[in-house]
């Protein structure tokens, strides 16, 4: 059921597109309207979801350190892991967003009879990492169909993703990259007990979407070799605010446009806010500087307290008879 | 408390998953995983809502009528008031990487155990009522209702979390389980479900300042005994002052280590230290706690007892503050007492008047720890050492949770250990410095009726023990945590038998060397020197130290 639904909902999507231009001809539909609206609702939940986390306030400066504090000078601090400045905050964001620091830390606890043991664990680093830098540039390289003309340095991507040469239209590395990575995150899902344990409908959903979204692109491109003279005057007259309804380009360019499409609407309220989380996580985001610079909690509220002079006024006689000083004499 | 499970029966079992899905699993209570209920009187001390009659191995927990409305009222309003327990809710990806790494789970294999999972347990109730996807899809969106038995799952695993935060070092995201047990353990006091074990010292931490319940006279009774066995070791007589109002410094330690072994040797390390140098200090019997079991009950109680400690530093006119070795209380000190009752504009910006280094990293705060105080004093070569004293330990030493993951203190105390013996052994990587591994009795659990739950929890620390135990020879675990010190004892006599458990302070008040003291042949334990000269073999050395002009030159050639 975790699986099955997710991947059914996916193939229902891609089948309802491919139905929807092919025999019904709902080209304004697919290729104006819903791009629109998912656009649109991708960007205002995006804000909302930012805005939510946004203004729930921030109490307590709790990072999690992982590495030495600034202390004494001769001692040196670690200043990525457990920065003490807003420098270092930033490189330790830089390190967490573009590098996965903290997941390439990961190890594998085994217990072997009445041991433990530890093991060396970075497949799941690799293939996250190899997944995002992929979705990031393949990102990057269709904004060639949005941009007239095309700057330099998106052209540049395309030339490097496209650098082996090899097939015709020429292959992307990215393509591979991101299937083989989706795959195996997929596969790791399922096979690790804890994981496959833990998993819910909605961590299949983003892994089935993105693939679909992938191998349509793909099939569009290498199996259907779709104009992509077509194709940019579609994207180009969507980027204009100027559309057209675009007759007769191949249902599979709806296919790849609508799982997009219910990509970014889905996005939103998904665990794959984790893009926006990321940023705004407390344990990550803060300096270690609590005991140098104060900070402060904006619903700080007075509290009871039990006082010295209530203190004093319940033990005088006995903090007397054993010479300790009072306030009250 | 019951008869304990042999290693061998404790140990079987496989860091797996269960057979049905966790939401379909019932909670079983098993004895000796969990603590007894708070009781209400107890609980009425300070004022704690909906206090009320239960036994947590009660079929009813006799709940007040509209408890579900409190829980859920209260979630709406800690979404709102902290940024850490909405985005931590929202954000997880269910990767998988924090699942093998909480301690628990590695020593019991319960799945709930996973810090992921522990996780899902409240945000499968949230996911169901605050958000939009919950509401419509329940379960397909991993939703569920709030309801009793999920309640009582909430309390059986919110106390079975340390609030370690290694996940957290681990998590792509950084989330931090310890901020959603702590959140968990908020809602469960809004309806009196505390367990007695921190609501006690709680109670008693607000009444008399310590959470054991010392009276004035009875810690003063309690420090006038290690004084005399102080004596008797060095031959020299000490007596520390006690809320003496114009010291320079107020000096708080965990009220552990004024009246319990191990820790009341790590007490007399302090004040030899401190006897040494001639530090202008003072204690106070009312700021007599540096731990704070309120921090495992809520942000507003931990606030209410850490009050103490600037109010009394404040009333005695002192000018900075000391902190002894302890895990949360350092944890509180670096990440929330400015915050909670600063400022504290009537203190000055710590310097030692030793040494005269000025501790900026506590500009603020005005509080030092005091492994930064004595790590900055040997580097200066301040004191006289002599680390042969502790010739018949090999040490290892464990990282507190606290004061690796939620401050950093890595170097200062390996600093002081490379100074005071001989005999040093690191553990496995995986396992100190930011990814130490628990004692498995932090964060109010260390009870006895939960004694299987700490033996399970220790376990992973323990075995890291025997690796260098049987390697090394290691037979003292050093640390700078009261509840270390408490726990570690009986967790060693099951899993590592023969290791001993010192505070860092008490390695170094053996290995201090006092102007005029006598010829040192017990340790702080009272026990035996091993491979001691004869006092008429040692008689001219002694002579060649008395010669010596005063100790301050003295000390600058060790």
């Amino acid at each position: 059921m975790k699986i099955g639904i997710p991947l059914l909902i996916v193939v229902l999507l891609a089948a309802f597109a491919w139905v929807g231009t092919a025999y019904l001809q709902w080209y304004t539909l697919f290729g104006i309207i819903i791009p629109y609206a998912a656009f649109t609702l991708f960007v205002m939940g995006f804000v909302i979801r930012l805005i939510k986390w946004g203004t729930s306030a921030v109490p307590f400066r709790i990072p999690t350190t992982c590495g030495q504090q600034k202390s004494l000078p001769w001692i040196k601090q670690n200043k990525l892991e457990n920065p003490s400045s807003f420098g270092g905050v930033v490189g330790r964001m830089l390190l967490e967003v573009l590098c996965f620091r903290s997941l390439f830390r990961n190890a594998k606890t085994d217990k072997v009879d009445d041991k433990l043991a530890f093991g060396s664990a970075k497949w799941l680093w690799l293939g996250a990492l190899v997944f995002h830098w992929s979705m990031l540039i393949i990102v990057f390289r269709h904004l060639r169909l949005f941009l007239e003309p095309v700057p330099a340095f998106i052209q540049g991507i395309e030339g490097l993703d496209s650098i082996l040469q090899v097939g015709l239209p020429l292959l992307y590395i990215t393509d591979v990259l991101i299937v083989g990575a989706l795959t195996f995150l997929f596969i790791r899902r399922v096979v690790i007990p804890q994981v496959r344990y833990i998993s819910l409908p909605a961590d299949f959903m983003p892994l089935f979407l993105l693939l679909g979204v992938a191998i349509s692109g793909i099939v569009m491109r290498y199996g259907f070799r779709i104009d992509i003279v077509d194709v940019k005057e579609l994207t180009m007259g969507l980027a204009t605010l100027n559309p057209v309804a675009p007759e007769g380009i191949a249902p599979i360019l709806f296919v790849h446009l609508f799982l997009v499409s219910a990509l970014l609407v889905y996005f939103p309220w998904s665990k794959l806010m984790h893009a926006g989380g990321i940023i705004l996580s407390p344990t990550r985001n803060l300096a270690n500087n609590n005991r140098a610079k104060r900070h402060v909690n904006p619903w700080n509220y007075p509290v009871d307290v039990h006082t010295y002079a209530e203190y004093e006024a319940e033990f005088g006689e006995k903090m007397k008879k054993v010479g300790l000083p009072l306030d009250a004499e | 408390m019951a008869k304990l499970p042999n290693k061998k029966d404790l140990l079987n079992f496989e860091l797996g998953v269960g057979e049905k899905p966790w939401m379909d699993t019932p909670t079983e209570f098993k004895d000796g995983m969990y603590c007894h209920g708070a009781k209400p009187k107890t609980l009425e001390i300070v004022g704690m809502p909906n206090t009320h009659d239960w036994s947590s191995s009660d079929e009813d927990w006799n709940l007040p009528e509209n408890w579900k409305e409190i829980i859920l009222d209260g979630m709406a309003d800690r979404v709102k008031k902290y940024r850490s327990f909405r985005l931590f809710m929202d954000v997880c990806v269910r990767c998988g990487a924090c699942a093998d790494k909480c301690h628990f789970y590695m020593g019991s294999g319960d799945p709930k155990n996973m810090p992921v999972l522990r996780a899902e347990l409240l945000r499968s109730v949230y996911r169901r009522y605050f958000t939009t996807s919950g509401k419509l899809f329940g379960k397909l969106a991993g939703a569920r209702d709030l309801t009793e038995d999920v309640l009582k799952e909430w309390w059986y695993y919110f106390f079975q979390c340390t609030e370690c935060r290694r996940c957290s070092a681990f998590c792509p995201y950084g989330i931090d389980q310890a901020e959603i047990t702590i959140m968990g353990r908020e809602l469960l006091n809004l309806i009196g479900l505390n367990t007695e074990w921190i609501a006690g010292p709680v109670a008693n931490c607000y009444m008399k300042g310590n959470h054991v319940g010392l009276e004035p006279q009875t810690i003063m009774g309690n420090v006038e005994f290690l004084m005399e066995d102080l004596e008797t070791i060095t031959g020299k007589h000490i007596e520390p002052s006690f809320n003496r109002k114009g010291a320079e410094i107020l000096f708080v330690v965990p009220s552990g280590d004024l009246y319990a072994e191990p820790g009341t040797f790590t007490f007399m390390g302090y004040i030899l230290l401190f006897e040494q140098l001639g530090l202008d200090y003072t204690l106070s019997t009312y700021a007599s706690e540096g731990g704070n079991f309120g921090f495992f009950t809520s942000n507003e109680m931990a606030k209410r007892l850490n009050a103490k400690m600037y109010a009394e530093a404040e009333r005695l006119g002192v000018k900075w503050i000391l902190g002894g070795e302890c895990g949360h209380m350092w944890r509180l000190v670096n990440q929330y007492m400015d915050t909670w009752n600063g400022p504290a504009d009537f203190l000055e910006q710590p310097v030692s008047p030793i040494t005269g280094t000025v501790f900026e990293n506590a500009a603020s705060t005005k509080m030092v720890h005091i492994t930064e105080f004595t790590a900055d004093l040997l580097y200066h070569n301040k004191v006289k050492l002599d680390p042969s004293r502790n010739d018949h330990l090999v040490v290892t030493y464990h990282d507190s949770c606290n004061t690796s993951r939620a401050m950093g203190l890595l170097e200062e105390p390996r600093f002081i250990l490379s100074k005071v013996c001989n005999n040093f052994h690191e553990m496995p990587d995986e396992t100190i410095r930011e990814k130490t591994l628990c004692c498995g009795s932090g964060a109010g659990l260390n009870a006895g009726e939960n004694m299987e739950l700490r033996l399970r929890g220790g376990y992973p620390r323990a075995d890291a023990v025997r690796s260098v135990k049987e390697r090394f020879g290691v037979n003292t675990l050093a640390n700078i945590c009261a509840l270390d010190r408490a726990s570690f004892p009986a967790l060693m006599d099951y899993w590592v038998p023969g290791t001993r458990v010192m505070g860092v302070h008490e390695l170094v008040g053996n290995a201090l060397v006092l102007d005029g003291e006598c010829e040192r042949t017990l340790d702080l334990r009272l026990e035996e020197l091993p491979n001691r000269k004869k006092p008429a073999e040692a008689a001219p050395d002694a002579a060649e130290g008395a010669g010596e002009p005063a100790a301050g030159e003295g000390g600058s050639h060790v």
